[in-house]
């Protein structure tokens, strides 16, 4: 019986394997799906609202929104609107204030991710990453009145003597001797904000870093200290960028602590010491309560921008602590 | 094993018989032994450190996993150690060189002596240990980010070791590990970009050029082809001459051709323990513990 069967030769097709779920089974799939494509949604929605309503900005300022660093918007008598709308100012400042926070903060975050990964003992280990966090969710006006009363006066003290010593580097130099609401203390204040973030990516890669290697190195008779320099540091250079990336995305959109400090004026100000300098996101706010219809597209275009400019950015950062997770290089 | 059976089976070891075994078991791995020892050069002063183990006892936590072990390395000398897997082979000689005490949780209890001092002793710069008690390890693990070159000398730069001529010594480092016709001519590439027995054997040459006295290799070859076996074996009988070597060995063959010792180590279940030492040629042809016979003879384990 057997045997005639196999001569019958009937070589079947692969089988279909499925099976009918259940219908809440369905039902559940079908909520967490929608859930799941929410945030691409709403980031998409948001994107091209900002798209269309900057549009007619765009159109018309062309690339001198971006060059541009007047705000200007008259109605002449016969009700005839000219205007010359540019964020360059606000570009400048947003470049130079995102700089002083990363140069600042991403070595305090790589100290602090190493003290947490390889000297804290287990207990003070625990209690100062839920510190960490918490500085993560504090609300940012209250960094930015920290930064007004407390950071300002010393950071003004810092400031003269930078001046004092540096000046003869053009980013150190400044027209006046106004040291207040500069750049730099506004970017004082945003490397504490992003301590966080590098700090918990710069850890979560230091902690993967291959025993064997670092046994290798501790076999060598390396202290401590030698050991990260040889195996650790190189090992999570990759994730200490992508880190510093998502530290880069939160400095550029930071908004209220940096309107609360930075003194904010529409001429570019290449001179971190010198209180006077522009943010992107600050502008928004500070123009939002009076802005005429066409204003208000104009501020919308800006917020495309900022909007390009930080999803670049984030982008970027995935890419890098991913591929870094992933390799295991 | 107390000390003085040690002394006589050394005094064996320099005056082997290879007519007497080779009759009594012919192709048997005492043979390849006793051939082995019979080639070392005579007059060849071993330089070398001798490592003394007394009274090891191992925990992790709670568990006890290594008991009472005493060995004697004598300077110049290869030692094998054999036994089944979980006997605490591993263990026993990353406490030898401190690095035991990485392991959150481990214990230990007894002394390791280098050249008569306690590598334990507080008053003692634990990194300088680990610089004469170089460490080989079952898994290559060169420093990826570093050029070959550069590989070999990071011991000297984790160290800050004065060091006259780097050239010379990263040759005299790699020749001596074997490797040097290998790369010499690609000494700025990276060293991921070697094959794995040569990963290995550029580890050996970075673990030779801090100059250590004693070198413990855990398992070097058990993730290497038979050739790249070969030469790292060609490669310990050649240092050998002037290092003392510590190797832990699942390949009986391998503790044979390579070792003027063998140490078995065994778990009934508890703790690991040494259960005997002697020259290689006779823990392999007449062992004085059954259990030892029964490992060798393959009949467990
Ligand atoms: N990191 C560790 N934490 C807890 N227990 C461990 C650890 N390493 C080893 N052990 C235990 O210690 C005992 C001895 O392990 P060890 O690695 O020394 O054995 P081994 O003889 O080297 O074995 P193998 O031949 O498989 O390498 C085993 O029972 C093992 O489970
Ligand atoms: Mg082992």
């Amino acid at each position: 019986m057997i045997s005639s069967a196999l001569d019958g030769k009937m070589t079947p097709g692969p089988r279909e394997i499925t099976s009918n779920p259940r219908l809440s089974d369905k039902f559940f799939r079908a909520i967490v799906t929608s859930f799941g494509f929410s945030a691409l949604i709403i980031l998409t929605l948001i994107g091209a609202f900002l798209a269309v309503r900057g549009f007619q900005i765009f159109k018309s300022e062309g690339l001198h929104f971006i060059t541009g660093f007047k705000w200007d918007v008259t109605i002449d008598d016969a009700g005839e609107v000219t205007y010359d709308m540019g964020i360059g100012a606000m570009l400048v400042g947003t470049i130079l204030i995102s700089t002083v926070a990363l140069v600042v903060g991403v070595p305090l975050s790589i100290s602090v991710a190493l003290f947490l990964t390889f000297y804290a003992p287990i207990r003070i280990r625990t209690f100062l990453i839920s510190i960490v966090d918490l500085m993560a969710a504090f609300p940012s006006v209250l960094f930015g009145l920290w930064g007004y009363f407390v950071l300002m006066p010393m950071a003004t003290y810092w400031s003269k003597l930078l001046y004092k010593y540096l000046n003869w580097i053009p980013i150190f130099d400044a027209p006046e001797k106004f040291f207040e609401r500069s750049p730099f203390i506004a970017g004082l204040v945003l490397a504490i904000m992003i301590i966080p973030i590098v700090t918990s990516v710069s850890r979560e890669v230091f902690a993967q870093t291959p025993l064997d290697r670092v046994q290798a190195a501790y076999a060598l008779g390396a202290t401590r200290w030698g050991m990260i320099r040889t195996v650790v540091l190189p090992f999570g250079t990759n994730g200490v960028i992508g880190g510093a990336m998502l530290g880069l995305g939160r400095a550029f959109g930071e908004t209220v602590a940096v309107y609360t400090i930075l003194n904010l004026v529409f001429r570019p100000n290449w001179h971190i010491l010198y209180g006077a300098g522009g943010n992107i996101a600050s502008l928004i706010i500070l123009k939002w309560g009076e802005a005429t219809d066409l204003e208000t597209n104009a501020l919308l275009a800006a917020g495309f921008v900022l909007f390009l400019m930080t999803l670049g950015v984030n982008m970027g950062a995935n890419f890098i602590v991913g591929r870094t997770l992933k390799s295991g290089k | 094993m107390e000390n003085p059976d040690l002394l006589e089976e050394k005094i064996m070891s320099t005056d082997p018989n290879p007519a007497a075994s080779s009759s009594a078991k012919p192709n048997s791995l005492g043979d390849i032994s006793a051939t082995r020892q019979a080639n070392r050069q005579p007059g060849n002063r071993p330089l070398g450190s001798g490592l003394e183990a007394r009274g090891i006892h191992a925990w992790f936590g709670k568990n006890h996993v290594l008991e009472d072990v005493s060995l004697d390395f004598a300077a110049g000398t290869v030692t094998a150690l054999i036994g089944p897997s979980g006997c605490g082979k591993s263990t026993f000689i990353r406490t030898l060189n401190r690095m035991h005490e990485f392991i959150p949780g481990a214990a230990m209890a007894g002394e390791v002596l280098l050249d008569g001092k306690d590598v334990y002793d507080p008053g003692i710069d634990v990194t300088k240990i680990r610089l004469q008690i170089g460490m080989v390890f079952q898994k290559p693990n060169p420093f990826p980010s570093m050029t070959i070159g550069e590989n070999v000398l990071s011991g000297i730069k984790l160290a800050q070791l004065k060091v006259d001529n780097k050239d010379d010594l990263l040759e005299e480092c790699l020749v001596r590990a074997g490797l040097w016709s290998e790369v010499k001519d690609r000494l700025g590439a990276h060293a991921g970009g070697l094959s794995g027995g040569q990963q290995q054997r550029l580890c050996i040459a970075r673990a030779l050029a801090v100059k250590p006295k004693v070198l413990l290799m855990d398992e070097p070859c058990s993730a290497l082809d038979p050739g790249s076996t070969l030469r790292i074996e060609d490669t310990i009988v050649e240092l050998a001459k002037n290092i003392t070597i510590v190797i832990v060995t699942h390949n009986m063959q391998q503790a044979a051709r390579v070792s003027d010792y063998t140490s078995f180590f065994l778990s009934d279940g508890g703790p690991g323990q040494m259960i005997e030492v002697g020259p290689t040629s006779q823990i392999f042809s007449r062992p004085v513990d059954q259990r030892t016979e029964n490992y060798v003879s393959g009949r467990f384990g």
